[in-house]
């Protein structure tokens, strides 16, 4: 790719950071250009949030049609999957799988409320709620 | 306290953290991409069994901390690299090695990463950066894909660094040793190692997923997406491919134009021309990457969806994997000094 041909089309990082990009200049040598973004790369990034928003979208249903726990709900806000759950809050994946049943989420300690709700860095109030309201 | 540290953008983190941390150890000639080749960086993988995001498991680049470890090793230099359980133990380390003056590199997870715009943050725990100062509660960060030093607060870098999930950083942080010195023998040595580890590691590897094969047998995966899929899906597992290509800290075109840029600077220390006419093909694949990014925006932009576009997109891959098999077996064949 040439220096010139660098895309400079603004996407959300090109907002905060300019990105270094390889590129030859017109004696042939490699130097480095700062790249404010390019198109398809967004577009691409886009896509994977359209599709986050969709899967948060269903848990959020799933949850309000009492077919599944808020723990849904939220693992989907956060894009967790299971594996990074139970890292963060210790309790193993088949413990987790029972939470994710809203009957056995109702009765939950409010310990283990609390160590789900500092995973996913929401309240204990909202985690119960399906509130989000902070970036 | 503030480590006397100059900060220096580069494409990639662990490539730009590894060379600027030599360079600020006294190794002014360890540009990112000679980092970037002494440590056999470039790579290829598609596992098919593995989903990150809901989406294909594809690499461009080697594992992570390998850049950083390999390079080291082969210039001979001794590194100091450790992970902690305690987080208090984590930090008191880190504060030790501020004050004896020297700037650290830390592993971090970007989905807690204040200063990255939010659809950049994933649970993606193999980023690296700088550590040079603390002023009050603020942690002075060189992270090497933004222009300008940043800041943390100790919570925000704890949290970071402590990061859970696959390659979970467990507060690693690691630096070469102070006042080095290599001889050109030594850097020239490691750069004829590091294209003989990358030749093998892309031509030999074990396997039809990994290295140019794994290329070849992408495209053709690719071409049965859409029915498999069905074109919206499809079309996300394009996305997840361009995002791993192109997205902040490959350089462009899935490290290759690094890679080609690496070979430029190579035959300045090894005057043998096949490594310039490599270089070349090097740029030829990192253009191709970008044709066939094009192409995959097409799809996922809806543009674009017939079996044809499909075939074509797998086409530009097999394409891709001729030209990088060419490109290695030519450099297998060099006759070094």
């Amino acid at each position: 790719m040439k220096k010139e041909d660098v895309p400079q089309d603004m996407g959300s990082l090109g907002k905060v950071t300019r990105e270094v990009v390889y590129a030859k200049d017109n004696s042939g040598k490699y130097v480095t250009e700062l790249s404010t973004g390019w198109e398809v790369k967004t577009k691409a990034l886009d896509v994977a949030w359209k599709d986050i928003e969709e899967r948060v979208n269903a848990a959020r249903q799933k949850v309000l049609n009492n077919e599944a726990s808020p723990l849904l709900f939220f693992m989907e806000y956060r894009l967790m999957d299971l594996s990074i759950l139970a890292d963060y809050t210790g309790f193993w994946q088949w413990q987790i799988k029972r939470h994710l049943k809203p009957d056995v989420f109702a009765q939950l300690s409010d310990k283990k409320l609390q160590k789900y709700a500092e995973a996913f860095n929401v309240s204990v109030n909202d985690l119960k709620t399906l509130n989000v309201n902070e970036s | 306290m503030k480590v006397d540290f100059q900060h220096r953008q580069s494409a990639h983190c662990e490539s730009g953290v590894t060379s600027s941390l030599l360079q600020h150890a006294g190794l002014d000639q360890i540009t990112e991409p000679l980092a970037f080749g002494i440590g056999s960086g470039l790579f290829y993988a598609y596992i098919p069994l593995i989903k990150i995001n809901n989406g294909p498991a594809i690499a461009f680049r080697t594992m992570p901390g390998l850049i950083f470890k390999r390079t080291c090793k082969a210039l001979h230099i001794p590194l100091i690299r450790k992970k902690f359980s305690s987080r208090q133990e984590a930090e008191a380390y880190l504060q030790q090695a501020l004050n004896e003056g020297k700037p650290v590199g830390c592993q971090v997870g970007v989905y807690y990463l204040s200063y990255f715009p939010r659809e950049y943050r994933f649970h993606f725990n193999a980023h690296n950066l700088i550590v040079f100062g603390k002023e009050e509660d603020n942690y002075l960060i060189s992270d090497p894909i933004m222009e300008t030093p940043t800041f943390l607060t100790s919570y925000e870098l704890e949290r970071v660094r402590f990061a859970k999930g696959a390659l979970a950083p467990k507060g690693q942080i690691y630096y070469p040793v102070d006042n080095v010195s290599v001889d050109n023998e030594t850097i020239k040595t490691a750069i004829k190692k590091g294209i003989r580890f990358n030749t093998s590691q892309m031509l030999r590897i074990p396997g039809w997923f990994a290295g140019v094969r794994g290329i070849k047998y992408t495209g053709g995966r690719i071409k049965k997406w859409r029915d498999n899929l069905g074109v919206q899906k499809a079309g996300s597992y394009l996305a997840q491919l361009v995002r791993m290509q192109e997205e902040i800290g490959t350089g462009g075109g899935g490290f290759r134009y690094m890679y080609a840029a690496f070979l430029e600077e190579a035959q300045q220390w090894w005057p043998v021309d096949e490594l310039q006419e490599v270089s070349e093909e090097f740029t030829k694949a990192g253009d191709l990457w970008r044709t066939a990014a094009v192409q995959a925006a097409g799809i996922y932009k809806g543009r674009l969806g017939s079996q044809a576009d499909f075939d074509q997109m797998g086409d530009y891959l097999i394409e891709v994997s001729e030209i990088e098999k060419k490109a290695f077996q030519q450099l297998e064949k060099i006759k070094w000094a």
